[in-house]
């Protein structure tokens, strides 16, 4: 052994400016190539793949037309994680909250379906915010009380609320006139229209950059900010310093399940205008991505959420020209979370080549 | 209510509960060194259709099995290197693990076998014929009255076993005296892996024959619960997984008569998960958790 120099992991000392994009950087292409394989094995040209699914969106009005409507949810989905995580409360429940939103949107829809817009809007969007926050009250409220871990309850009830949706549309929301479990359309009033007439980017969109924005403004310039990732960072020097931690992760623990509430409100609202089952294609699960990769910030969610939006895009279309299985969008994405935690682990260390094993 | 109803269901709830209790099982080795495995909804996943996958390519239903143990075992080495060596945010690890098993089955299922299913297969026949609540299948008999009496023993009578918990309690002392903390993670992570992922591969090679898109519905997740209101023991999370189990059997059976009928079907079918979330909020307070749950170890 002690002749061969071996590489060792050893902590640096400083961590110079360039080594995180660097890392970033690093994570990106291994990405690319660990995901290039699968590629290969599918019988696509793993070159012309990546190129569909990161540039070809960009190329075209209507590519990033599509970009923006599929990054909408992940923005909703996204922040609502992020928030909940600053806060050191692990809400992995953004799933069946945006569906709860769903359901709240959808039930004036329905039942008050002649309601002029200026009535009809604000109350599907407060239903679907009520709902979200609904259904992140029990685990909440468990934690509160009982000190019982959200992450166990906030899980269990992703598949209750999916459950909750199919039982609602095999009975009674079923569509009256074509007999499929998807509810009827809901009222006129309850369309949230395009930004411009004929592109499909809707004003749900501008309401999660209002939310990002707002959230940036929370995170980074306010009080509540500060107290916040305190409370997320070391809950008990928070807690001695007189910061209200319950109250601080109770309220973010119902905030986040507002807003990912308002994603799936906002998707039956702007896009489906009726209930259906696929309403979240695993956006509250990819949430999860997005406030990881973007660091918990509110900057960072909305980059991700384009990113990722730009790979889901570019998989549908290369399951369409490469005859590429759309899934590969989601490996890409989910490697790219892996690479990426891992790249920012490692560049806490260098390796060194040393002959001995004094300390390891 | 017939004797005849109650037998059905008794049989019903061993069957139901069977792949959760190797879940569990699997989880609680993970959980007791500390480690909150995340990735087993996708461990669940990739033994299910990896196992049938390999089960009707080769024609061999064993071969299935072994497969599924194999990608079990990656899969908990996957996690392994992510949340011990790295130390990286188990929870994040966790569901980017499990959202890359589950569109990377996806995948190959749409390559392979296209918009269709994968041939059905010869599964497990039940090993006693004619025996009512007893006509089971082998995994059943082996989870019940094998694994779970040996997981019970290694945890409390073994090095191993003893060691393990050190581990999960309290890593820096276990370090002092003399145990190799994150290799003993890494056996519970990996052992862990193979026996969730047999878990999933039950329901393929032994209850359906058959694989199809969603088929494991967050099993894993109960499966977490489950060891969480185990309070990290043995028989307690084998007593959760019945619970869970005939809750699920009495709605399967609720569903057919008159009385519930008119009940939709997915209101009876969420109903074990509301039990689990319910059981946890009553008997789940004040709970300990292992020592160093969710922490990363590295020697200061």
């Amino acid at each position: 052994m002690s002749g061969i120099p071996i590489p060792r992991l050893r902590l640096r000392g400083q961590k110079p400016a360039w080594l995180t994009p660097l890392s970033i950087a690093a994570a990106a292409i291994t990405t690319l190539l660990l995901t290039a394989a699968p590629i290969r094995i599918a019988g696509a040209n793993p070159s012309a793949a990546f190129s569909r699914y990161l540039i070809k969106p960009l190329t075209s009005a209507n590519g990033i037309d599509e970009l923006l409507l599929a990054a909408t949810p992940l923005l909703f989905t996204g922040l609502a994680v992020a928030l909940a995580f600053r806060c050191g409360y692990s809400n992995i429940g953004a799933e069946g909250q945006f569906l709860a939103g769903g359901i709240g949107a959808t039930i004036p829809g329905l039942y008050l379906s002649d309601l002029p817009t200026v009535l009809a809007l604000p109350l599907a969007i407060v239903g679907g915010a009520v709902a979200g926050a609904a259904w992140a009250v029990v685990p909440a409220w468990l934690r509160r009380k009982g000190g019982i871990d959200e992450v166990v309850t906030t899980l269990l009830l992703n598949p209750v609320a999916l459950l909750l949706v199919q039982g609602l549309l095999n009975g009674p929301w079923r569509n009256s006139e074509t007999g499929f479990p998807e509810s009827d359309r809901l009222g006129d009033g309850y369309t949230i229209g395009p930004v411009t007439s004929g592109s499909r980017v809707h004003w749900g969109f501008v309401l999660a950059l209002v939310l990002i924005a707002v959230a940036y403004v929370v995170f980074r310039h306010t009080a509540l900010g500060v107290r916040m990732s305190a409370v997320g960072q070391a809950p008990k020097a928070a807690r001695f310093s007189g910061i209200d931690a319950d109250t601080i992760v109770w309220r973010a623990a119902l905030v986040s399940g507002a807003i990912a509430g308002l994603g799936g409100c906002i998707q039956v609202l702007a896009v489906q205008h009726q209930l259906a089952t696929g309403i979240s294609n695993s956006y509250g699960y990819t949430g999860i991505v997005v406030a990881t990769l973007g660091g918990l910030g509110a900057i960072g969610v909305g980059f991700v959420a384009l990113l990722l939006a730009d790979i889901t895009v570019g998989a549908q279309s290369a399951s369409r020209v490469l005859a590429l299985p759309p899934q590969m969008g989601q490996i890409v994405s989910s490697v790219l979370l892996l690479t990426v935690v891992a790249a920012l682990v490692l560049r806490k260390f260098k390796v060194v080549f040393t002959r001995n094993e004094v300390d390891s | 209510m017939s004797l005849g109803f109650w037998i059905g269901l008794i049989g019903a709830t061993f069957a139901i509960a069977t792949p959760l209790m190797w879940a569990s099982l699997g989880n609680l080795l993970n959980e007791k060194s500390g480690v909150m495995n995340l990735g087993i909804e996708g461990t669940m996943y990739v033994g299910a259709f990896g196992g049938l996958a390999i089960a009707s390519e080769s024609g061999s239903i064993w071969l299935g099995l072994i497969g599924a143990i194999i990608f079990g075992c990656l899969a908990g080495l996957l996690v392994a290197v992510f949340t011990v060596t790295m130390g990286v945010n188990q929870h994040v690890v966790g569901i980017g693990t499990t959202l890359l098993l589950v569109s990377a089955c996806e995948f190959v299922n749409r390559l392979r076998y296209g918009s269709g299913s994968l041939a059905k297969i010869e599964k497990f026949g039940d090993i006693i014929d004619d025996a009512g609540p007893l006509s089971q299948n082998w995994m059943t008999y082996f989870v019940f009255l094998i694994l779970a009496p040996l997981m019970w023993w290694t945890l409390r009578s073994t090095g191993f076993g003893l060691r393990l918990t050190a581990v999960g309690e309290h890593p820096e002392a276990a370090d002092v005296a003399g145990i190799n903390v994150n290799r003993t993670r890494y056996v519970a992570l990996v052992v862990g892996g193979a026996l969730m992922a047999l878990g999933g591969a039950y329901i393929t090679l032994a209850e359906l024959g058959t694989f199809t898109l969603g088929i494991i519905s967050g099993r894993g997740w109960v499966a977490v619960a489950l060891v969480i209101f185990g309070r990290w023991k043995v028989w307690p999370t084998v007593a959760g997984a019945v619970l869970f189990a005939a809750t699920d059997a009495l709605q399967l059976r609720l569903a057919i008569t008159s009385t519930f009928g008119a009940v939709p079907n997915e209101l009876l079918i969420a109903l074990p998960y509301l039990v689990v979330v319910g059981a946890l909020a009553i008997w789940g307070r004040k709970l300990r958790y292992p020592g160093a749950y969710l922490k990363p170890y590295r020697r200061a």
